[in-house]
């Protein structure tokens, strides 16, 4: 029982960075349709820039609020300069541009910072079961949720960006610019991966430290649903206790074809994912 | 017509879908407070017309001014800036809000709050059933409902020009008579322009002051709305009825 419960609290604590990230891929792909393959790469980045703030000041939080920062500016820039002059074409074309850029920022990351693994430090204290840290994950993704629902639901800028994105000329005529939503869109999607990536990271930082956390991520966006943020949620949860599980029951080896199957299992029964909106068929 | 001083006034406006011309060389006078009617076979570029002056679709030549001012290149967003608003086919309702939160948008654009719920109320005054329905998803509207909450939308940003194309598409007629009667009311106490696009000529020209006849994307005949009824020559030949 013991057992159970260490594995439950582990697997709340890294499916918190599993649904943030899947936060932030659903994000952007509810307002473009464009899975973002290069979230890792620029959460990346922020944490790289975090490590580098956290060594000159000695201090953490600092790097931190550094990544938040980065992660803010890096995704605006990525719709502005990258994005937005092959956006309107088919959603393919920007798949590719994502995936060509998570290339170049792992290879530049590697150049700048070298590819030997860096200690990065956590956040709170690390020992023990349900440490610090582990609440401190749960809890910064929670009130990231929660920021992001508010922000959606009670504000002007957050009906301006919803309505971007169901219905971009409906949106125009009402006064809305569009291309600047788009671009706010991805900046919050970015910013929630830094953060993800600042939970995910530690104890070393090398280029592919997020890979696995990614492809769990993707995993968990895909059985919420890719255009439902609360699926994300509950589906970075969903993955994170199941893969705890499969690895302190059966074994460590079998977490990646465990998020395999679950996968395969959830898109057989309902292929839209979990907690996708039934879609009117366009005529 | 009166033309001495009208609020939108289009001139040569040209426009086409690649080698495709849909609009060639429109010009057009629209009065201060008309309700006026863009008629034509489908495929005249009623729509077209719509989609350039409010800017969604670019003017390849040719000038849309907007009481004086020249908006021929802004971005659509801006057009309501100016006090135009268009409702296009459909109306545009995102069906993904609320009823409340369509409503809102409308008047986001405008910063006083005061003013904002001012103009909700009027907008919920003229269309009670949306009042009933303003927690509803807009998807679970009726087709009326929806034309309603399309109008309420555009008319939260208070605006003086308003295009509507073809708001009686699928729509009972008793509730067309309601918007018609809804868009006059607005005409006499705000001073409201109306210029809207029609399939069913015969009764677009009943509820209209002014008719203009599109044809392969130039107007052919522009008259009041009487006396296009009346005339059976070009009725038969551009109406088709």
């Amino acid at each position: 029982m013991n057992h159970f419960i260490d594995l439950t609290l582990s697997g709340l604590s890294s499916g918190a960075v599993y649904a943030a990230l899947a936060l932030s891929l659903v994000i952007i792909y509810q307002a473009t349709r464009v899975v973002n393959f290069a979230q890792p790469a620029l959460a990346l980045i922020s944490v790289y820039i975090a490590y580098t703030v956290s060594q000159a000041t000695g201090n953490y939080w600092l790097g931190f609020g550094a990544a938040l920062v980065t992660g803010l500016v890096l995704g605006a820039a990525t719709e502005r300069l990258l994005i937005r002059p092959v956006h309107g074409r088919s959603p393919l074309n920007a798949i590719i541009v994502t995936l060509g850029l998570l290339l170049v920022l792992q290879g530049v990351a590697g150049m700048v910072w070298s590819n030997e693994p860096h200690s990065f430090s956590y956040p709170l204290d690390y020992r023990g079961r349900f440490s610090a840290s582990d609440w401190f994950a749960l809890g910064s993704v929670a009130a990231a949720a929660l920021l992001l629902f508010a922000l959606y639901r009670f504000t002007p800028l957050g009906l301006r960006m919803r309505a971007a994105a169901f219905h971009p000329e409906a949106a125009r005529l009402s006064g809305v610019r569009v291309g600047l939503m788009l671009t706010a869109g991805w900046a919050i999607a970015s910013l929630i991966g830094a953060l993800a990536g600042m939970l995910a990271a530690p104890p070393f930082i090398f280029p592919n430290v997020l890979d696995a956390v990614f492809v769990y991520a993707i995993a968990a966006a895909v059985v919420g649903g890719l255009d439902n943020p609360f699926g994300a949620l509950v589906g970075g949860v969903l993955i994170g206790l199941c893969l705890s599980y499969v690895s302190g029951y059966a074994g460590p080896e079998l977490t990646t074809l465990a998020a395999l199957a679950i996968l395969v299992l959830v898109l057989s029964v309902r292929p839209d994912g979990l907690f996708s909106r039934p879609t009117a068929r366009k005529v | 017509m009166p033309d001495d001083d009208p609020i939108l006034s289009i001139e040569e406006l040209s426009a086409g879908y690649g080698a495709v011309t849909a609009l060639d060389r429109v010009t057009m006078r629209v009065p201060r407070g008309a309700i006026c009617a863009v008629l034509g076979a489908n495929g005249a570029g009623k729509t077209t017309l719509l989609r350039t002056v409010s800017g969604l679709k670019r003017a390849s030549s040719g000038r849309v001014l907007l009481d004086g001012a020249d908006v021929t290149r802004l971005p659509a967003e801006r057009h309501v800036h100016h006090g135009l608003v268009h409702v296009p086919e459909g109306g545009g309702v995102i069906v993904e809000l609320s009823v409340e939160e369509n409503l809102r948008l409308g008047g986001l654009w405008r910063a006083g709050r005061r003013e904002r719920a001012e103009r909700r109320e009027e907008v919920l005054e003229l269309f009670p059933r949306l009042r009933e329905r303003l927690g509803a998803p807009a998807a679970t509207l009726s087709g009326g409902e929806r034309q309603m909450l399309a109008l309420g939308r555009a008319l939260m940003a208070r605006p003086r020009v308003l295009l509507l194309d073809e708001p009686s598409l699928g729509l009972a007629p008793m509730v067309t008579r309601q918007i018609m009667r809804t868009l006059r009311d607005l005409r006499a106490a705000q001073g409201l322009t109306v210029v809207l696009v029609e399939q069913n000529a015969r009764s677009a020209l009943a509820i209209t002051d002014h008719g203009f006849v599109l044809s392969q994307g130039a107007v052919v005949v522009s008259d009041t709305s009487q006396r296009l009824l009346a005339d059976d020559r070009m009725r038969h030949a551009y109406l088709g009825f």
